[in-house]
């Protein structure tokens, strides 16, 4: 008996891991790309399964919009209870692989004052900023003076990579209807 | 007679590679009929290569037998419309009837002319490179002031949807040796999302400036190149999932 429940344990483990490792269809996180981090570590997209997260891309240097999409990305974390917050995470990633360096990125974090175990801020190469927007759909342009031209969003995700829900309202005070899916997925 | 066949069955075999074949774009300055607020006068475009011709039916099947991901009925759905993709074909990899070998191949998605192109260690081309190369004519590098040029390119977006499309590489080569820039289908490039045109920018209104960080906003330069107006309004409202029965692409890539 006792090696029964043993073997059935044994064999949900095995079924719970390749499954785990196989993202569904409809999961961003199937795109092979990888970004870098504010500490200069690099992962591929699938490794960042297993948690529902913010998302949004943004970059350093921008004087108007990028402040708000932190701001309302605080905002909303601001607006869930301690168990709740512990659960989301919140990635931004930067659409200017150029100056956006993991230095620079750990400088926003630290001028921010964003927790590093809720946050991060990443860097990837130039083509898969395009291929991760593209998922996205954030639209952007350089300017000639370095600045640039973006879709400000916020961006909800579950922890297998699905779309749940998007807010292009920036600001201290979040949409209620994106509110209410952020804490019907972390429920 | 024998030595004619042999002939025909080269131009056959040639056309049919047609599509693969790169031309070279020499680089320069260039002024688009795009105006954004902050780029004023012409921009410096770096020489590049171009394929000669959309990618075929035939081309994308080559592509999708060896990447397997590809085919339509493995798709991921975050990668292109489950549906619509490839969805004139017979079957995953087989063509049929309503998708000859040497036609365009459309109904694809921004992620799959992406992918296609980088088997071949190549790229989309941006939006500049594209409207450089379809700037020309036969004889000019840029016949965007001539009005007949602009009328026979006008006159393709009169004729119906419906009509079957040609094969590639039917149209007379431009200055550069490219062909099928103007009508045969509507292109991917590879920064179509650049092109930050709302949906109340398409209407010539001013743009919402607050969706789109900052400033920067795009309008035409030239408004009487209605052609090239068209390709960017259609651009600007896609996203990259989406395909239509006319838009297809062609690759390009830097030079090294």
């Amino acid at each position: 008996m006792k090696v029964k429940i043993v073997l059935i344990i044994f064999a949900l483990l095995f079924a719970i891991s390749p499954a785990k490792a196989a993202l569904p269809a409809d999961s961003i996180w199937q795109l092979d790309a990888q970004i870098t981090d504010q500490n200069g570590k690099t992962i591929a997209l699938k490794e960042l399964a297993g948690k529902p997260r913010l998302l949004s891309m943004f970059y350093s240097s921008c004087p108007y919009m990028c402040p708000l999409i932190i701001d309302t990305g605080l905002a909303v974390q601001h607006n869930l209870s301690v168990a709740e917050r512990a659960k989301l995470g919140v990635l931004m990633i930067s659409i200017d692989p150029k100056k956006d360096t993991p230095k620079v990125l750990q400088a926003l974090m630290t001028k921010r004052k964003l927790n590093p175990n809720e946050w991060t801020l990443a860097r990837a190469d130039e083509k898969d900023v395009r291929a991760i927007a593209a998922l996205l759909n954030i639209r952007y342009r350089e300017l000639e003076g370095g600045d640039f031209n973006h879709t400000s969003v916020l961006i909800l995700i579950d922890a297998q990579g699905r779309i749940i829900a998007r807010t292009e309202k920036m600001g201290t005070q979040p949409e209620p209807e994106f509110m209410a899916a952020v804490h019907k997925l972390l429920k | 007679m024998r030595i004619a066949f042999i002939l025909i069955g080269l131009l056959i075999s040639t056309a049919s590679m047609a599509g693969g074949t790169f031309v070279r774009i020499p680089g320069g300055e260039f002024r688009s009929i795009l105006k954004y607020e902050d780029s004023k006068g012409p921009q410096k475009v770096q020489s590049f290569e171009m394929m000669k011709t959309p990618v075929s039916n035939q081309e994308f099947l080559a592509f999708v037998k060896s990447n397997p991901q590809w085919q339509s009925q493995n798709i991921a759905p975050v990668f292109a419309e489950k549906g619509r993709y490839l969805s004139h074909w017979q079957s995953p990899v087989l063509l049929g009837d309503k998708a000859l070998p040497n036609q365009p191949v459309v109904h694809v998605s921004w992620f799959a002319a992406s992918a296609y192109c980088e088997s071949q260690q190549a790229r989309l081309p941006t939006w500049l490179e594209w409207e450089l190369v379809a700037s020309a004519d036969t004889t000019r590098r840029d016949a965007r002031k001539d009005p007949l040029w602009r009328e026979s390119i006008l006159s393709w977006y009169a004729k119906p949807a419906s009509t079957p499309l040609a094969s590639v590489g039917q149209s007379p080569a431009n200055v550069y040796g490219v062909q099928d820039l103007h009508g045969l289908i509507w292109e991917w490039t590879e920064d179509y999302s650049a092109m930050l045109v709302s949906g109340d920018n398409r209407t010539q209104s001013d743009p919402d400036k607050a969706k789109f960080c900052g400033a920067g906003a795009l309008s035409m330069e030239d408004r009487e190149n209605y052609a090239v107006m068209m390709r960017v309004a259609m651009l600007s409202s896609l996203e990259a999932v989406n395909s239509t029965s006319n838009l297809g692409f062609r690759c390009a890539r830097d030079i090294h």
